[in-house]
């Protein structure tokens, strides 16, 4: 009996430590610039999107991102999700034109209709390359469940620009940013503050100019967000009578056992 | 032997079906009046709820493919459309990622039950070893349907899952190029996966089919691990198990619908969401958890060949592992020492999910190595070793008197001998 | 290898007492396990309707400049071919004449056409009969003896107001939802 013990003593000795181990080399890989957390409206399981962050941040899109990017998972019609009735929609879309072929076969343009998709600033990624000497500008459609950190990652490198380090050698046309990994990023800094004129009168700071875009962007990522949760709360808070009203029964089936 | 099935059910059309295909009297026998042992604890319902996730993967799948496409071009599209467009596209897609996981954890302790209460052990070989068989095709299946969003992971999971194939000496690279459809990772590839993970998983029902067939020969096991000796060792099948597999289905589905609606991409690769790109790897490749230690194995081994080898034989190993554990006694609850290495196991199967999560730098590489080390020490050392010297503790009499007899004779229980190896049935 | 029923198994019955209030808790948890059964099939089941960008396509807008008076254009809408007419004045004279007695399924013209835009006539092209497709929308097309279409698979035939004239098709040729936005445009869905 007594070798036994100590061998099971032992092996639980072992295990501890390789427990151990393993836990503490966890945080010696959490590395990058801390990311910042404004708290956001679609957070937690209740949040929903404030409607009219959204708003200004599809006016920062439009305005701003849109010259670059591109949206093309995105629908016009998706706006309506953010409060935009059908003719807001409607005159939106038709303020921009995509080719289309016309009756005669050639290559023509029309008014963007609330079922197109949004129109992309460039026909292809080379014509992308070419326009930004060489640096592609990623799709913004899924951005924000793309990069580690989601919401909180955009935010963190729109408002992360700043001087570099001194001693920091920066590469060509790179410009220096506290939260994109390797802190040389080819994107000039997007945003300013007073960089949109915004019509409800909320003051156009840096950070609430980022704040209202990432919220947009976190909209068109997860469109389904809202009635996801919804549907969740209900499904979860129905599954939890099901299992006190199953546990019930299952006691009652084994009383007789013993 | 030919001849109509004497049936005696009541219902006439329940009769005359029964009587010449005689279901009800099988679904009666296997899962009604089955005799089952009734000291099961709650980790015996994890085979129910494998074989309901089961189910459901192919359900929501069979749906999704009605929308998914399997072109290079338009895969990652097609996903996004399913998520925005198609009614409750984002429910069976978020309930098929996550399900996954959810498959995994469900298999994965279903298997360190069998691990702890000796289930593989005789005479239920073969049982175990068609599970093995299941757990390898749950892991093809499981791997082919993360490349068809065609992200940046599935891309490049794919490119390296399929290169292990290279490190065969000769015909390494033709069966890497044959896997492929081309010299790298791209339409044919995609288009072979989609057709494969919709094959596997009716596979898939056929080996559980089988491992169900297998388990109602031999019986289950318990976690006392003595054989069933009299009737008043079990209960029948239903309603006592039916309800309580039901509890924790209720319980594992509420685990589900937690990540499903709350954190659907808490299993997720953010990389995943990018298109896949063949001409930029991402800068970690990491596979989803469930394979983390299997990767950790394979980074462990300095050696290409060696790497791979030890890879696919942490799970071969399992194949002969009835025949490795020597001990005559299931249930690691009368095996002091085996109880102790079974905790060290999972611990190193934990540790090296967490290797495998990481870069291979530094401490990482050390207890990889450890842990892999344990792993194939475990299976072929220790239990081969300890099942000749452990003293395995006195077993009960039965089920139904679950009582260690008294040492020293004297109790009114007959026979409190320890340790009979093996008893018959 | 006799069935018997599950009720007799087991050791020890339920006390007559208990079996009510077991009942009952069976139905309610029976109950509530069909309900969650419908809340699984029911995703399954509407994903297959008409997604969203399905339904966001459901309506076309159509330019009349280009269709000189009697001839027509086919335009898809929701995967269906929909006739557009431009009926000369005969034409919409003989439509507006015919006696509703001699029509198999009796509807008036004016019935079947917008009011102010009586020679325009929509209709969605599939013959009534079996689904073909009837000829005549092209100025080569055979129009059938009443100058409508014609339907090539069984030969029935319909007059300039898409009214079934010749059988074996049972009803007129349907009308598409639609409205003239313009007195040259019009929008169908």
């Amino acid at each position: 009996m007594r070798p036994a013990l100590s061998t099971a003593r032992a092996g639980g000795q072992f295990a501890a430590t390789l427990l151990a181990a393993t836990l503490l080399a966890a945080p010696a890989i959490a590395q990058e610039g801390q990311l910042p957390h404004p708290g956001w409206s679609f957070s937690g399981p209740f949040g929903t999107f404030d409607r009219a962050a959204a708003q200004r941040g599809f006016q920062i899109y439009k305005e701003v991102c849109s010259n670059c990017h591109s949206l093309k998972e995105a629908y016009y019609r998706n706006l309506e999700g953010i409060g935009l009735s059908e003719e807001q929609v409607k005159a939106v879309a038709a303020s921009v034109t995509v080719p289309t072929i016309g009756d005669d076969g050639q290559p023509a343009e029309r008014p963007a209709l609330p079922s197109d998709h949004f129109k992309s600033p460039f026909a292809n990624d080379k014509a992308a390359r070419a326009a930004l000497n060489g640096a592609l500008p990623p799709d913004l459609s899924v951005i924000v469940k793309a990069r580690e950190g989601g919401p909180d990652y955009v935010y963190g490198v729109l408002t992360g620009y700043g001087e570099p380090p001194a001693g920091m050698k920066m590469g060509d046309g790179m410009n220096y940013n506290r939260v994109f990994p390797g802190h040389q990023i080819a994107m000039p800094q997007p945003l300013q503050a007073d960089q949109v004129q915004y019509s409800d009168g909320t003051k156009p700071t840096l950070d609430q100019e980022a704040h209202d875009v990432v919220t947009f962007l976190t909209f068109i990522a997860n469109p389904e967000m809202e009635s996801r949760k919804q549907i969740g709360v209900k499904i979860i808070l129905f599954l939890a009578m099901l299992t006190g009203i199953t546990y019930v029964v299952k006691r009652r089936v084994w009383s007789d056992v013993h | 032997m030919a001849g109509l099935h004497k049936s005696d059910y009541k219902n006439p059309v329940v009769n005359w079906i029964d009587t010449r295909l005689p279901l009800f009297t099988m679904m009666n026998k296997e899962y009604a009046v089955f005799p089952t042992p009734k000291n099961f604890n709650y980790f015996w319902n994890f085979g129910a709820l494998a074989t309901v996730t089961l189910l459901l993967m192919i359900a929501t799948g069979v749906f999704l493919a009605m929308n998914y496409t399997p072109d290079s071009n338009m895969a990652f599209d097609s996903v996004e459309r399913i998520m925005r467009d198609v009614n409750y596209g984002w429910l069976l897609r978020y309930a098929h990622a996550n399900g996954a996981s959810m498959f995994f954890i469900v298999v994965y302790i279903h298997i360190f039950r069998g691990l702890y209460y000796g289930s593989y052990k005789t005479p239920r070989e073969l049982l175990w070893m068609l599970g093995v068989v299941i757990l390898l095709l749950m892991m093809a299946t499981a791997f082919m349907g993360y490349v068809l969003p065609w992200g940046q992971m599935s891309f490049w999971g794919a490119t390296v899952i399929t290169n292990l194939f290279s490190a065969f000496p000769l015909v390494g690279n033709a069966i890497v190029t044959w896997l492929w459809g081309g010299f790298a990772v791209g339409d044919p590839t995609l288009h072979r996966f989609f057709s494969l993970h919709y094959l596997l998983p009716f596979v898939l029902i056929g080996v559980v089919f089988f491992h169900v067939v297998a388990l109602h020969i031999t019986g289950s096991n318990n976690p006392l691990g003595i054989d069933v000796k009299s009737p008043q060792d079990t209960l029948p099948f239903h309603p006592y198990y039916t309800i309580k597999d039901s509890v924790g289905l209720c319980v594992f589905f509420m685990v589900w619908a937690a990540f499903v609606f709350f954190a659907p991409n808490f299993f997720g690769d953010p990389d995943n969401y990018i298109p896949a790109n063949p001409l930029q790897t991402p800068s970690e490749i990491v596979p989803e958890w469930y394979f983390l230690p299997y990767y950790a194995i394979l980074r462990s081994v300095p050696n290409k060949l060696g790497g791979v080898c030890m890879m696919f034989g942490s799970i071969l190993v399992l194949f002969v592992l009835p025949w490795l554990d020597t001990s005559p006694v299931r249930s690691a609850r009368f095996r002091p020492i085996y109880r102790a290495l079974f905790w060290v196991h999972v611990v190193a199967c934990i540790a090296l999910g967490f290797v495998g999560a990481h870069r291979p730098e530094g401490w990482w590489v050390v207890l990889g190595r450890v842990a892999t080390t344990y792993y194939f020490l475990h299976f072929l050392v220790l239990l081969p070793i300890i099942g000749k010297l452990e003293r395995p503790l006195p077993l009960p009499e039965s089920i139904s008197r679950p009582v260690i007899p008294p040492r020293g004779g004297g109790g009114p229980l007959p026979g409190g001998a320890p340790a009979k190896p093996m008893e018959k049935p | 290898m006799s069935a018997t029923a599950p009720a007799s198994h087991g050791p020890g019955h339920p006390h007559a007492a208990d079996q009510g209030k077991r009942d009952f808790l069976k139905l309610v948890s029976g109950a509530a396990a069909a309900i969650g059964v419908g809340a699984i099939a029911w995703p399954l089941i509407d994903s297959m309707n008409p997604s969203a960008d399905v339904l966001a396509l459901s309506s076309v807008e159509v330019d009349l400049t280009p269709v000189p008076a009697g001839q027509g254009i086919t335009v898809a809408w929701r995967g269906k071919p929909v006739f557009v007419r431009h009926r000369t004045e005969k034409e919409i004279k003989e439509a507006q004449d015919v006696k509703l007695s001699e029509l198999i399924e009796p509807q008036p013209d004016s019935e079947r056409v917008k009011a102010g835009h009586d020679q325009w006539i929509v209709v969605i092209g599939i013959c009534t009969h079996l689904g073909c497709i009837p000829l005549g929308n092209k100025p080569t097309d055979p129009r059938g003896d009443w100058g409508g279409w014609f339907c090539p698979c069984h030969g029935s035939q319909y007059d300039t107001s898409g009214r079934v004239r010749h059988g074996p098709a049972p009803l007129n040729l349907y009308l598409p939802q639609y409205a003239f936005e313009s007195d040259s445009k019009i929008k169908i869905g």
